[in-house]
């Protein structure tokens, strides 16, 4: 940071700090040992001897605040959001992961299984696998709740490798059949007085799933082409697999997300003009080519930063002594570049908006709980 | 939960069944609060979901200066969630006019 007298600091309006407590307070300075000036500026008195208000004012918020798509599909969606803090994009981040209900296989019932993977490890390659429903249709099921059409779906898988073919058979994701009617498998009670009524099975739908005006064109799926198992000839598996509704607290099965996370938007500023020699030394550095050679004419070669937002923060052009009075990385402590990608169950911006819901739920069970 | 002082309200410590998820982002608010003196939280355990967010202020009450927190979160939440959905709109009408 260049030193400039006190009497030639140039003079701004009221409210607005100067330019060098700016710095502090918006960027982390990422140095070639390790990043400082991280912590956030947040204590509304910090700027009471300047006279500069630094409390939250929500006009100010709401004005400044914006979003910014840049990639969005079915699977996943990168978007920026500026003028927000670290602490709720990271309640987002968490949320996203952990907190948002999904529906996973919980319940597995082995028929008969002669393959060489265990019972266990089955059941547990199972419930891993994301199942393609709105988990919003769905309530949760407690310990004392009978399993019914409103809180599991279930599954069957049946499949049997042939002897006669001598070849191995890779059991996938898609061979699991989803059944609407409920489970198949019949509960083994002494029932004899009443032979005419329908057998008690394992779970006991009122309905089937069928009839649901959601399910009636579309059918639950399973993400498809995931191996589950491999059998050789003769073996066989018959199971049925009961999926609930749960959050990727308890278990990371039920986390929506792939993965969710942020980073803040890389700044790459030129300190010095750097030209020719060294120009094409920094362009030739940079894994990723932020900077670009420009012509400035009479055989004069000048580096610029052409794709800040690139950066990986490498550290690559400030490793040799003397390039850090030259360049200077940091990076903007209210810009974060967020990346969500979906299992399959939500759409990534319908994950988003879930997440924004769960956290505001949260402020009202607290204020509740306080009143 | 809050332990506190009957004499003093504007000093107490309150004990909520909540992560670092909420507590952070609550922190954030409260500090921006230019009644508070002093806010900050701490996890006693890590295997126990317990948070103990202690808030002073310069008078005021300190469960009302904790929900008007509250309240503020939950209007940065609705504004993101609006502006949110907003761009997202648009992004898929200029995205859709362009694959047209």
């Amino acid at each position: 940071m260049p030193k400039i007298p006190l009497f030639d600091l140039p003079v701004l309006p009221q409210n607005r700090l100067p330019l060098h407590l700016q710095l502090q307070k918006t960027r982390v300075f990422c140095n070639n040992d390790a990043p400082t000036n991280t912590e956030d500026i947040t204590y509304s008195g910090a700027y009471a001897a300047l006279g500069v208000d630094n409390s939250l004012k929500l006009d100010e918020f709401r004005n400044n605040f914006k979003v910014k798509v840049i990639k969005l599909n079915e699977e996943d969606m990168e978007f920026d959001l500026i003028g927000i803090d670290a602490s709720i994009a990271n309640a987002f981040r968490r949320i996203l992961i952990s907190e948002l209900p999904t529906m996973a296989i919980e319940k597995v019932l082995v028929a008969n299984s002669s393959s060489v993977v265990q019972d266990e490890v089955l059941a547990h390659r199972l419930g891993l696998i994301p199942i393609k429903v709105d988990p919003r249709l769905f309530d949760y099921m407690s310990e004392n709740d009978v399993p019914n059409e409103k809180n599991s779906i279930v599954f069957s898988l049946n499949i049997k490798c042939d002897r006669k073919t001598g070849e191995r058979l890779t059991v996938y994701s898609h061979d699991l059949k989803w059944l609407p009617f409920g489970s198949e498998y019949v509960l083994p009670t002494e029932n004899s007085s009443d032979p005419s009524s329908k057998p008690k099975t394992y779970t006991s739908f009122t309905s089937s799933q069928d009839s649901f005006p959601e399910f009636s064109d579309n059918p639950i799926t399973v993400t498809p082409g995931i191996i589950i198992s491999k059998l050789g000839p003769g073996q066989e598996i018959e199971l049925e697999a009961h999926a609930v509704k749960g959050v990727g607290k308890t278990h990371a099965k039920w986390s929506p997300v792939a993965t969710a996370w942020y980073r803040m938007l890389p700044e790459v500023v030129l300190l010095q003009v750097i030209e020719n020699e060294d120009a094409q030394k920094l362009v030739n550095k940079c894994p990723v080519n932020v900077f670009d050679i420009e012509d400035m004419g009479k055989g004069v070669k000048r580096a610029t930063v052409a794709r800040p937002r690139a950066c990986t923060v490498c550290r690559e052009c400030i490793r040799e002594p003397g390039w850090n009075e030259k360049v200077a990385l940091r990076r903007v402590k209210d810009h974060f570049i967020f990346t969500i990608e979906s299992t399959g169950a939500l759409p990534p911006e319908v994950l988003f908006t879930e997440a924004v819901k769960i956290l505001e739920d949260k402020c009202e069970s607290v204020i509740t709980e306080l009143s | 939960m809050e332990h506190g002082s009957y004499k003093d309200q504007s000093a107490s410590t309150f004990s909520l069944a909540e992560d670092h998820t909420l507590a952070n982002a609550l922190r954030f608010t409260l500090n921006q609060d230019p009644r508070v003196s002093v806010c900050g939280y701490s996890i006693p355990h890590p295997s126990e979901a317990r948070v103990n967010i202690r808030v002073q202020t310069t008078g005021d009450s300190a469960k009302e200066v904790l929900k008007d927190s509250c309240q503020d979160l939950m209007m940065i939440c609705q504004h993101v969630r609006s502006t949110f959905d907003q761009a997202v709109t648009d992004f898929k009408n200029n995205n859709g006019s362009e694959s047209e």
